[in-house]
C-alpha cells in the first residue's frame, strides 16, 4: 500500500542558531525508517513524468523502487546508470523546477521527496559498499577533458566506462570545479566531491591539476603532440560581472567567487590556513543578488558572524535560487531586502566600504525572459550602512580557451558556439557546461556532459 | 611534484629558487607568472617568473622573504618539492619592435625586470636601465643588468651605493639628457611604479608596469585581482599583468593591495614563531 500521506518527510537538520555558527553540513540526511517512508510515497505510476524532468534521465520510480525493497545498493546502481555524480545531485539539485515538478504527487500536497531519496542511497552507498567500481577494457582512444567540475566530470566518467583512456585537466589546485572552490562544505562535503573524483580515478581516469590549458599547453597541441583524439571543454563559470556603479573596487568589495574561493577552496574560515578574509565578526554585508551562490555568500557570511542582507532587484518570488536555500537562509537569520537594487558603493576616508546607496524598484511588464522586469521608483533612494559588498551576479566565460584556440567560434557573450551534439565549430572539440551557457546549475552542467561523451564516442567510434 | 633544483640566498632576505616544471618552462616567456603554493593549507601566492629553462625544464624565481608564505618557503632546501606551482600565467611583455627602452626596476622587482630587460635587448632595442634598492646590502643581479643594458643607473635610498636617491630622479635625469624612449617599462612596488608612471607622463611617453595585485585563482575565475584601468575594472591574471601606467588608478590599486597587512603581519609572526620553537 503506498503511503498516501500529502506531506514530505521532513529532513532532520541542524537547528539554524546553531549552524549559523559552523560550516558543518545543514541538512543531515533521512534515516533508514523516513527513507522507507518516503518511498513508499511514489505510486511507480506509468508515465513517470519526474524522469523527463531530469537533465540527466535518472530511473526515478526504479530506483525509489528498490527502496521499497531494502536494496538500497540496487537503488545506487539504478541512479549510477544515468548519473556519475548522485551524492552530489542529492544534494544541489534544483528539484522543485526538475523531478519534482512533475511528480503527480504535487497535484494535491507535495511531490515525493526525490532529491533527499537520491541523497539516501547515495550516502547509504558511499558508506557500505566497498566495491570498486569496475575498471573497463581500455579501447585506447585518447580524450582530454578541460575543467573538473560537474560537466567535466559526468563526461569523464561515462567515456571511462566505455573505455576511453581520459586525461582531466584542472586549472587549480583540486579538483571538483565549482563543487568545491564554489558550493559551502555545510551545503556539499568536500569529502563527498573528493569520493566521487577517487571513484573516477579507480576507474582509470588520469586527473591532471595545476594545469591552466591555453596557457602551459593549448588544445591544438593536446591534440597534435599528445595524441588527444578529442577534447571536451568544460571550463566552467569565468570572470565575475559587476554592475559598473561607482565604489566597486573599494576594499571589502568582494565578488562571490572571490569570496567563497576564499573559503571553500583556501579554507580562510580555519585559522590553520594562511589564506586572509576579511573578518566580518559585528559586521554587516550585503550581498547583491538572488541566486544559488548570492545564498551561498550571504550564508557563510552570517557563519563569519556578519549581519547579513541580501539585496535584489525583484521580489521574492522571483528569486533564482534553489527554493530550500533560501528558506534555510531566511531560518539562519538572514535579511531579505528584495525589490532593491544598489546604485553606488560608498567608501571612507581609507577607501573601506561604509555604505551601499540603493534604489527601490518595482515590477513593471514581463521582459524577454518572462519574468517581470523591475523598475526603478525615482527619487527612493537611501543609504545601507554596510562594511562589505558581495557581488554575486554570474559570471561570464573565461576567456582564456577561446583566446588561445584558433577556429573556436563563441558567442557576443563570450560563451563557446555549440550544434545540438555539443560540438563546437571545430572538429573533435566538443564543450558544455556553463562555458557554453554562462552560469548555470550543476545538473545541467552534468546533462551537458553526458550529452558531449555520447557524440564523443559517436564521433571516434565512427571514424 | 615541483622540486626545488637549486636554492641560491642572493641577500639574506631575497632568495632564488630553480623549480622543476618542464611543462611551465617550455611555455614560459618573460613578463608572465606562475602562482605556488608551499604546503597544504599554504595561500596561493603569486610570483613573476625571473628565468627559466627550457631545456632542463626548470622556471626560476626571485623570492623576497616577507610574509608567512614566503617565510615558509625561505625554510624550503633543494631537494624540498612544492605543493602546487602552476603558470604560466598572464600574458607576455611585449617587447618587440622597439628601438630604444628604459627599464625601471625597484628591489626585488628587479628580479622580473632583468628578463624582460634582456628580451627588449634581443629583440635589438637599445637598452637603459634604472635599478633602485634600499641600500648597498640589497643590490641584486648588477652584472646581469650591465651585461645587457647600455646605460645602467644604480640608485639606493641612503646612498650607499651607487647614486643616493629614487629611481624617479635618475629616469628624469636621463629624460633631462635628451633621452627619447618609444617605452619605459617599470616594475617594483606599486608606489614606485605610480611616481615612474607620473614621471613620464608629461613627456607622453608610453609606460608600462607589471601589476601585482592581491591574487587567488589567477585563471580568469574569482576577480580578485581587478584594477580599474581607464575607468574600466582590469583583471590582472588575464588581461595583464602588463598595464599602461597612464591609466591605472593608482591610488586605489595601493590601498586594495594593503586590504589584509594586518591579517599578513599577524600571520608571519606566528610563522617565524612556529620556526624558532622548532630550532629550539
Amino acid at each position: 500500500m503506498p503511503n498516501m500521506s500529502l506531506k514530505k518527510n521532513e529532513m532532520p537538520s541542524q537547528d539554524p542558531n546553531v549552524r549559523n555558527k559552523n560550516f558543518l553540513e545543514v541538512a543531515l540526511g533521512y534515516t533508514e525508517e523516513q527513507a522507507l517512508d518516503e518511498a513508499a510515497r511514489c505510486l511507480n505510476c506509468k508515465n513517470h513524468p519526474c524522469v523527463g524532468g531530469c537533465p540527466v534521465n535518472v530511473k526515478i520510480p526504479e530506483f525509489i523502487k528498490k527502496i521499497t525493497e531494502h536494496d538500497y545498493e540496487g537503488a545506487y546502481q539504478v541512479i549510477h546508470e544515468t548519473s556519475s555524480l548522485p551524492a552530489v545531485c542529492g544534494r544541489v539539485c534544483p528539484q522543485e523546477s526538475q523531478c519534482e515538478k512533475y511528480c503527480v504527487r504535487g497535484i494535491k500536497g507535495e511531490p515525493v521527496g526525490i532529491g533527499r531519496l537520491e541523497r539516501f542511497v547515495a550516502d547509504w552507498h558511499n558508506e557500505h559498499s566497498t566495491e570498486q567500481p569496475a575498471r573497463p577494457a581500455s579501447n585506447g582512444h585518447k580524450v582530454a577533458i578541460i575543467g573538473s567540475g560537474p560537466a567535466g566530470l559526468t563526461c569523464a566518467g561515462d567515456l571511462a566506462k566505455k573505455g576511453y583512456d581520459v586525461t582531466v585537466f584542472e586549472a587549480l589546485h583540486l579538483a571538483g570545479g565549482v563543487l568545491v572552490y564554489g558550493i559551502p562544505e555545510f551545503r556539499l562535503p568536500k569529502s563527498i566531491v573528493q569520493k566521487e573524483v577517487d571513484g573516477l580515478k579507480a576507474m582509470g581516469v588520469k586527473v591532471e591539476t595545476n594545469m591552466v590549458i591555453g596557457r602551459v599547453c593549448s588544445i591544438d597541441e593536446l591534440m597534435e603532440e599528445y595524441g588527444f583524439e578529442a577534447v571536451f571543454i568544460g571550463s566552467g563559470a569565468g570572470l565575475p560581472m559587476f554592475m559598473h556603479i561607482p565604489g566597486e573596487n573599494l576594499k571589502g568589495v568582494y565578488s562571490a567567487n572571490e569570496f567563497l574561493t576564499r573559503i571553500n577552496l583556501m579554507k580562510a574560515y580555519r585559522a590553520d590556513s594562511d589564506t586572509p578574509i576579511m573578518d566580518l565578526h559585528g559586521k554587516k554585508v550585503a550581498v547583491v543578488g538572488g541566486g544559488n551562490v548570492a545564498m551561498d555568500a550571504a550564508r557563510c557570511s552570517k557563519r563569519l558572524g556578519a549581519d547579513v542582507y541580501v539585496v535584489y532587484r525583484r521580489g521574492m518570488e522571483e528569486l533564482p535560487a534553489r527554493k530550500e536555500e533560501v528558506e534555510h537562509a531566511i531560518e539562519e537569520g538572514i535579511i531579505f531586502k528584495t525589490l532593491n537594487n544598489p546604485v553606488k558603493i560608498n567608501g571612507d576616508s581609507e577607501d573601506r566600504v561604509s555604505s551601499m546607496t540603493c534604489i527601490e524598484m518595482e515590477l513593471g511588464e514581463p521582459d524577454a525572459s518572462g519574468r517581470r522586469r523591475p523598475v526603478e521608483k525615482p527619487g527612493s533612494e537611501f543609504d545601507l550602512s554596510v562594511d562589505a559588498v558581495i557581488m554575486s551576479l554570474g559570471t561570464s566565460p573565461n576567456p582564456l580557451i577561446k583566446s588561445t584556440t584558433k577556429g573556436l567560434e563563441v558567442n557576443k557573450k563570450g560563451g563557446i558556439i555549440v550544434n545540438e551534439d555539443g560540438l563546437t565549430s571545430r572538429e573533435g572539440v566538443y564543450a558544455g557546461g556553463d562555458a557554453v551557457t554562462g552560469a548555470a546549475t550543476v545538473i545541467l552542467a552534468m546533462g551537458a556532459g553526458k550529452l558531449g561523451a555520447k557524440s564523443i564516442d559517436e564521433y571516434l567510434m565512427g571514424k | 611534484m615541483y622540486r626545488i633544483v637549486r636554492k641560491e640566498a642572493l641577500k639574506p632576505t631575497v632568495i632564488l629558487y630553480e623549480i622543476e616544471a618542464p611543462m611551465i618552462a617550455k611555455k614560459a616567456e618573460p613578463g608572465q607568472f606562475i602562482i605556488l603554493r608551499v604546503d597544504e593549507m599554504g595561500e596561493r601566492i603569486p610570483i613573476t617568473i625571473h628565468d627559466f629553462d627550457r631545456e632542463k625544464g626548470t622556471v626560476t624565481i626571485i623570492v623576497q622573504t616577507i610574509g608567512a608564505t614566503t617565510e615558509k618557503l625561505s625554510h624550503k632546501q633543494e631537494g624540498d618539492c612544492l605543493q602546487d606551482f602552476v603558470g604560466p600565467l598572464g600574458k607576455p611583455t611585449e617587447t618587440e619592435g622597439k628601438k630604444k627602452v628604459c627599464v625601471v626596476g625597484g628591489g626585488v622587482g628587479c628580479a622580473i625586470a632583468y628578463p624582460v630587460l634582456k628580451k627588449f635587448h634581443d629583440c635589438g632595442a637599445e637598452v637603459h636601465a634604472v635599478v633602485g634598492f634600499k641600500n648597498k646590502d640589497l643590490v641584486i643581479l648588477e652584472d646581469k643588468f650591465r651585461a645587457v643594458s647600455s646605460v645602467l643607473k644604480i640608485c639606493t635610498d641612503d646612498g650607499s651605493y651607487g647614486q643616493k636617491g629614487l629611481v624617479t630622479q635618475a629616469l628624469q635625469e636621463l629624460l633631462d639628457e635628451g633621452n627619447v624612449y618609444d617605452e619605459i617599462f617599470a616594475i617594483g612596488p606599486m608606489i614606485m611604479m605610480k611616481f615612474v608612471s607620473k614621471t613620464t607622463e608629461p613627456y607622453g611617453i608610453p609606460t608600462t608596469v607589471s601589476m601585482s595585485p592581491i591574487m587567488i585563482d589567477g585563471t580568469g575565475m574569482c576577480g580578485g585581482c581587478r584594477l580599474t584601468v581607464g575607468g574600466e575594472t582590469k583583471f590582472a591574471c588575464v588581461d595583464g599583468p602588463d598595464f599602461d601606467g597612464h591609466q591605472v588608478d593608482w591610488d586605489l590599486a595601493v590601498k586594495r593591495n594593503q586590504m589584509y597587512r594586518d591579517f599578513e603581519l599577524r600571520k608571519h609572526e606566528e610563522t617565524c614563531n612556529l620556526f624558532k620553537k622548532e630550532v629550539m
